[in-house]
């Protein structure tokens, strides 16, 4: 394996610190310049010939969130102890800059594989050929940029970075469609607006003086969010990343909703709201892989309409379906369905990822059967058109 | 005074600091920086600046923050009331535009909230600022000038500069990514669930008169209950609760009684589908493992 190595020695702390800024920087640390006085300022309250004080003294100054924390040691190790570290074989990454997982300044990553080819005192098992590979599949990584992602239908991507990735466009969309403000004021204990009834009629009491002061605002009026996913066979290849997207709309609101169909009707909104977002969705998928047979889409939007929708859809509430409209039971009963739910005065959104494929004509006959009461019909195949959907949700 | 001895005299408080969390509070004090301290619910952020306070003997202010808490509770107010009636009683004799508005917009007619407070102490105070990530980001905004050059703008007086500079710790659960404008301005530690050598001596200080055999297996099974499939992980303060209640109901081994120790569970578990999660069986299992 390649190994990364020092080469050239600094004259002087301050100097040497320079570098291990850059090699921080380099290896997705932020460092700048007030965290360098900051670390040099540190230095000189600690007995900085011993080691173990130096690095808690630099994790103190130099990392600032919890991700980095962890990986600050081994990148204090690599390069105050010049041993580098063997480059892990990177096959999924999210940094931003998939960089070798330790980074030398000066040093660019062809020549280096080229130097552990030479320099083989350390490293001799390993062929040049195969360092080659390796860092063949990482410079893709390399080019693989967030916009590439999202690009991808979401069947092919079922990696932790896109599922977080869907759960952050769901927390975008779900605040999106919850800021809604009523135009109306109400009293309130702070507001931006004085309550000129409240403070005239509680002054009568102090002969006329205002000495109370009354607030009115706006109050929030925030949209219910309840989701059904469709989890039938046509639709697994995208149930984890859909299902990490109801968890994203799960965890935004208390009140939001989530429900997964097949040809029976589950209610998730609690099983989603695991913290862990992995373990959630894993628990989930396997929940789903459970049920068997067709989808019945019409009677389990039936079941919603009996036994949920009383407590959870008012005329606040815009129902979500995710789901490819291909249903065994007959178009009918979906129509029918849908048009009870549609009394009850709920916006609908039907995310379709069929839509996303060129040439789609909704011409399945339970998604023609459903068109005329869905208010907002979309695609749903990638993460770009997932979260294309904003603007016109904050419309709805 | 070297961060070692910083750390002992923690210990002899009564708080076991790991080598980290001993170092960067050390260097927040040398350098006069705000300490950012991030992790689980109940690793014992909050103490930290509980026992700061008490070691320095210095002032505990506290600012526990809140989904909208604006700059009126958090920084100052002016005092409405008491200007008016200044106004009023002061009507007669014909002050300019000027007097007034220097009369009622002056320091005594100010209410000092935890912020201007920390600032203009005699002494230099603890100021914990504590889930930092419950408040608005326009909060965050505001702390921006407080946490980096000590000073509050109040508009009709100027500049408040600090008269000492309080030695600031800001908690945070992760409910919310802080910006990195903020982060820039700490140092930062993120405290972990104790190990268990820790923890032993956590627990042995804060309750001394616990028996070292029953207090090795309290800890061992706090340790394995965290490595469960929990919602809420049980903390320091959890497991002190727990080992209190223990003692007090006179339980000499754990392994004696499973189901007082089942009973006993509702210290450490706090939601309804933890407690589902650990049956009996599963109490068992964990409480067979110990010596």
């Amino acid at each position: 394996m390649p190994v990364t190595r020092f080469v050239q020695p600094a004259s002087g702390i301050a100097e040497r610190l320079s570098g291990f800024m850059a090699h921080l920087r380099g290896n997705g640390i932020t460092v700048g310049v007030t965290e360098h006085a900051q670390t040099l300022q540190a230095l000189s309250c600690i007995d900085i010939t011993r080691s173990d004080e130096v690095r808690l003294a630099c994790k103190a100054a130099c990392v600032g969130r919890a991700d980095s924390y962890n990986k600050f040691d081994e990148l204090f190790t690599a390069y105050w102890f010049n041993s580098g570290r063997e480059k892990m074989s990177v096959i999924e990454s999210n940094h931003r800059q998939s960089s070798p997982s330790i980074f030398q300044p000066g040093v660019d990553s062809s020549q280096k594989s080229e130097g552990a080819g030479k320099t083989t005192e350390a490293d001799e098992s390993s062929s040049g050929e195969d360092d080659e590979s390796a860092h063949s599949g990482e410079g893709k990584l390399i080019a693989a940029t967030t916009t590439n992602i999202e690009k991808i239908d979401l069947r092919e991507l079922m990696t932790p970075e896109s599922v977080q990735r869907a759960e952050q466009i769901a927390h975008k969309l779900a605040a999106a469609m919850c800021d809604r403000r009523s135009r109306r004021r109400r009293r309130a204990k702070r507001g931006n607006a004085l309550d000129m009834r409240r403070v005239i009629r509680a002054s009568i009491s102090h002969g006329g003086e205002p000495l109370e002061l009354f607030k009115r605002h706006k109050p929030d009026r925030p949209v219910n969010i309840v989701a059904l996913l469709d989890v039938s066979g046509s639709m697994t290849v995208y149930a984890r990343v859909f299902l990490s997207f109801l968890k994203g709309l799960v965890s935004h609101e208390h009140n939001t909703d989530a429900y997964m169909f097949h040809t029976t009707l589950v209610r998730v909104s609690d099983a989603l709201r695991d913290h862990d977002t992995l373990r959630a969705v894993n628990r989930l998928s396997l929940m789903a892989q459970g049920f068997g047979g067709g989808t019945k889409i019409g009677s389990s939007l039936q079941r919603f309409n009996q036994q949920y929708a009383s407590q959870s859809v008012n005329g606040r509430t815009v129902v979500i379906i995710l789901s490819d409209g291909y249903d065994t039971d007959s178009p009918e009963i979906i129509g029918q369905a849908l048009k009870r739910l549609k009394k009850r005065g709920c916006k609908i959104i039907w995310l379709n990822p069929l839509k996303g494929w060129k040439d789609y004509a909704p011409v399945a006959g339970g998604m023609a059967a459903a068109l005329p009461f869905i208010d907002f019909f979309a695609a749903a195949n990638t993460l770009e058109s997932l979260s294309a959907l904003e603007p016109h949700l904050q419309r709805l | 005074m070297s961060w070692k001895l910083l750390q002992s005299e923690l210990a002899d408080a009564g708080y076991i600091a790991s080598n980290e969390l001993a170092m960067a509070l050390h260097l927040s004090l040398q350098l006069e920086r705000p300490l950012l301290l991030e992790g689980a619910a109940g690793v014992g952020k909050t103490e930290v600046a509980k026992m700061l306070a008490q070691l320095k003997s210095a002032r505990l202010i506290r600012l526990q923050c809140y989904e909208g808490l604006d700059a009126n509770t958090a920084i100052y107010e002016w005092n409405y009331q008491r200007q008016l009636l200044s106004v009023r009683t002061t009507a007669e004799r014909e002050l300019s535009v000027e007097q007034v508005e220097d009369q009622i917009f002056s320091e005594r007619y100010l209410l000092r909230r935890p912020l201007l407070e920390a600032i203009s102490q005699p002494l230099p105070p603890v100021l914990l600022i504590d889930e930092i990530d419950r408040a608005d980001e326009e909060f965050e905004a505001y702390l921006l000038e407080i946490l980096s050059d000590f000073q509050i703008s109040i508009p009709e007086l100027g500049t408040i500069d600090a008269t000492t500079k309080p030695m600031v710790i800001l908690t945070s659960n992760g409910s919310r990514d802080l910006s990195d404008a903020l982060r820039r301005r700490c140092l930062y530690s993120f405290v972990e669930y104790p190990d268990a050598k820790t923890e032993l001596a956590i627990l042995q200080k804060r309750l001394p008169t616990i028996e070292p055999q029953l207090a090795a297996q309290i800890v061992g099974f706090v340790q394995a209950l965290r490595k469960e499939d929990l919602e809420k992980n049980p903390g320091v303060a959890e497991m002190l609760d727990w080992s209190a209640a223990i003692s007090g109901l006179g339980v000499a081994n754990l392994s004696d009684d499973p189901v007082e120790l089942q009973a006993t569970l509702v210290c450490l578990l706090k939601t309804q589908a933890d407690i589902a999660n650990i049956p009996t069986e599963v109490t068992q299992r964990l409480a067979g493992k110990l010596v």
